[in-house]
């Protein structure tokens, strides 16, 4: 047996996400006796596969041709379930991604395995298989028994540490039967923004609410943001009203996080907004209102108008931002 | 076009999430009950796609006899019928598979759920419904527009987007942007009370995954409030403090 990790790779990297599962794997495969044999689909170099070694991966497949270039659901799920026959592997590790919440369930149905979807720790095996795993909306978690032969694990995005444990292994082609079947969804345009920070595996967060008074008014906060490498976020009412993208939206509805800061500034924090933010592990509330909501759940709070902290925020960001390098 | 939207009955999102005193029930006494904020979004995507074109759209959930105010809602929001499977949804596996079954029953060029529900957010039930009958799925779709047999969807990806081409029948995952909810009106509303809701006995499915237990996120101590004047000290406060930065 061992734990079969898809190591997810965009445009040919790797990102810190990779690693966060690959560390998890590993630290899963120790609990278990066994090793992780870590996947890779698509074109990336032996220099970038090598990379999976050093984070407890002691064989590493490679499964590359012509139609596996671009991320495609279903031959991906069908790669994966086939290596997870392969190596014998009892877990099988994805992240909790946009990519890995349309793979995962595919995986799972084909290896006839429970499911855990978005855990937030390791998988306690003393006795059974129990996940913990977010639940309602960021409001609660669940801990769920997997009582199949196989199970599924996808992680949300930074709840597990990169851990190093530089081991050797060795590089193999995986080749997979795939079937036409597999390739009906055409890919015809892919967008990305070379330079956004992807938020979802965004550490720091800047984030703003109605209280910026207008999308003009966006350009401190992507200015605050910018220095200190955090992701944008909003609000609902903001994403509602094309103020922002809707991918920028977290909470309930929209995208749940848990970056190591997230800066809340103008946001009164409703129930459904907290949900989405309440694993961040440091949570810091700018608010004019005094009686913000918001308050309770932070860290730390500053009562004051976004216009005038926002720019002190800047300045000294700059300076603290210097003083790190 | 025949589309079957997939509805979530789910606590209301404003609801304070409760647990009996074990840990291992969801209070739900005294919570609303609504359809998961993104089935609405599906439900409002069909409805305009069937609109004028003579399609049809069913409501489907998995619920006992309490869902079926929340499925009486699709109807009055413009739904022409509703199956409700008689049976408890023990997790996605098995309400994928009760769903899969029905389809297989009967067909559809198009299956919509919400991206995701808003108790469990596993956004796995309409990809398990998808690889159960052997067809596409999309994820996270913002935007689906037909023409003839097949789909153009625009889908987010990590830090961008994705435009496909998906042959029916598929199934697909609606996020925020594919069409503003609708609210029902009187006419609905009446109307809804009429409109057939058939009720489907469960199909037996394997127990893969099994709730244990429940726990809610620890509280945070109390928070520590700067003055506006110190608020360029933020930055180091947090090194020191919290070693986050």
């Amino acid at each position: 047996m061992s734990v079969l990790v898809f190591a997810e790779n965009t445009q040919g990297k790797f990102k810190k996400s990779t690693f966060e599962i690959v560390s998890y794997a590993s630290a899963a495969a120790k609990q278990l006796n066994t090793t992780v044999t870590a996947l890779s689909i698509g074109d990336v170099s032996d220099e970038e596969l090598n990379k999976l070694s050093k984070y407890g991966a002691s064989k590493i497949l490679s499964s590359n041709n012509d139609k596996l270039k671009t991320f495609n659901v279903q031959p991906y799920a069908s790669v994966i379930a086939q290596a997870a026959k392969g190596e014998d592997a009892k877990v099988v590790v994805m992240s909790a991604s946009f990519s890995g919440k349309g793979l995962a369930p595919r995986v799972a149905v084909k290896l006839e395995a429970g499911l855990a979807e978005n855990a937030v720790d390791l998988p306690k095996t003393d006795s059974g298989f129990v996940v913990k795993k977010g639940a309602y909306s960021g409001k609660a978690f669940a801990q769920v028994e997997l009582l199949s032969v196989v199970k599924v694990i996808s992680v949300m995005p930074n709840s597990y540490k990169v851990v190093e444990n530089v081991l050797a292994a060795a590089i193999s082609k995986f080749e997979a039967q795939l079937s036409d079947k597999d390739f009906v969804v055409t890919i015809k345009e892919t967008v990305r923004a070379s330079d956004a920070i992807s938020l979802p595996d965004a550490e720091l967060v800047v984030s703003a609410g109605r209280g910026m008074k207008g999308p003009e008014n966006w350009g401190m906060i992507e200015e605050l943001a910018k220095i200190l490498g955090a992701a944008t976020a909003c609000s609902k009412p903001v994403s509602d009203a094309g103020w922002r993208p809707h991918s920028e939206h977290v909470g309930q509805t929209g995208i749940a996080i848990s970056p190591n800061l997230y800066l809340a500034i103008g946001i009164s924090g409703a129930i459904q907004h907290l949900a989405g933010v309440s694993s961040s592990k440091v949570i810091v509330v700018v608010n004019k209102d005094p009686e913000a909501p918001f308050f309770k759940a932070a860290d730390y709070g500053i009562v004051g108008d976004a216009f005038e902290v926002v720019p002190k925020l800047i300045e000294s960001a700059k300076i603290f931002m210097a003083s790190q390098n | 076009m025949k589309i079957l939207v997939c509805i979530s009955h789910v606590p209301d999102t404003t609801a304070k999430i409760n647990f009996t005193s074990d840990n291992k029930e969801f209070v739900s006494a005294g919570v609303t009950f609504i359809i998961n904020p993104y089935d609405e979004i599906a439900l409002a995507r069909a409805i305009e796609l069937t609109e004028g074109s003579g399609g049809s759209v069913t409501a489907i959930t998995v619920g006992d006899v309490t869902t079926e105010p929340t499925i009486r809602k699709a109807l009055a929001i413009g739904a022409a019928d509703a199956v409700r499977i008689n049976a408890a949804p023990k997790d996605a596996y098995f309400t994928a598979k009760q769903i899969a079954e029905y389809v297989k029953q009967n067909s559809y060029d198009m299956i919509l759920c919400g991206r995701e529900s808003s108790d469990y957010n596993g956004s796995s039930v309409p990809v398990m419904i998808a690889e159960m009958l052997g067809i596409p799925s999309v994820s996270s779709s913002k935007k689906l527009t037909v023409e003839g047999t097949s789909a153009t969807i625009e889908r987010e990806i990590e830090g961008g987007k994705e435009i496909v081409s998906v042959p029916m029948p598929f199934v697909a995952g609606a996020s925020e942007g594919m069409a503003e909810p609708k609210i029902p009106n009187m006419r609905g509303i009446m109307s809804a009370r009429t409109k057939p809701l058939k009720v489907v006995e469960p199909v037996a499915v394997s127990e893969l995954t099994k709730v244990l237990s429940y726990d809610k996120p620890v509280q945070r101590s109390t928070v520590k409030m700067i003055s506006p004047d110190d608020a360029g000290k933020l930055w180091e406060m947090i090194r020191e403090e919290k070693k986050v930065i």
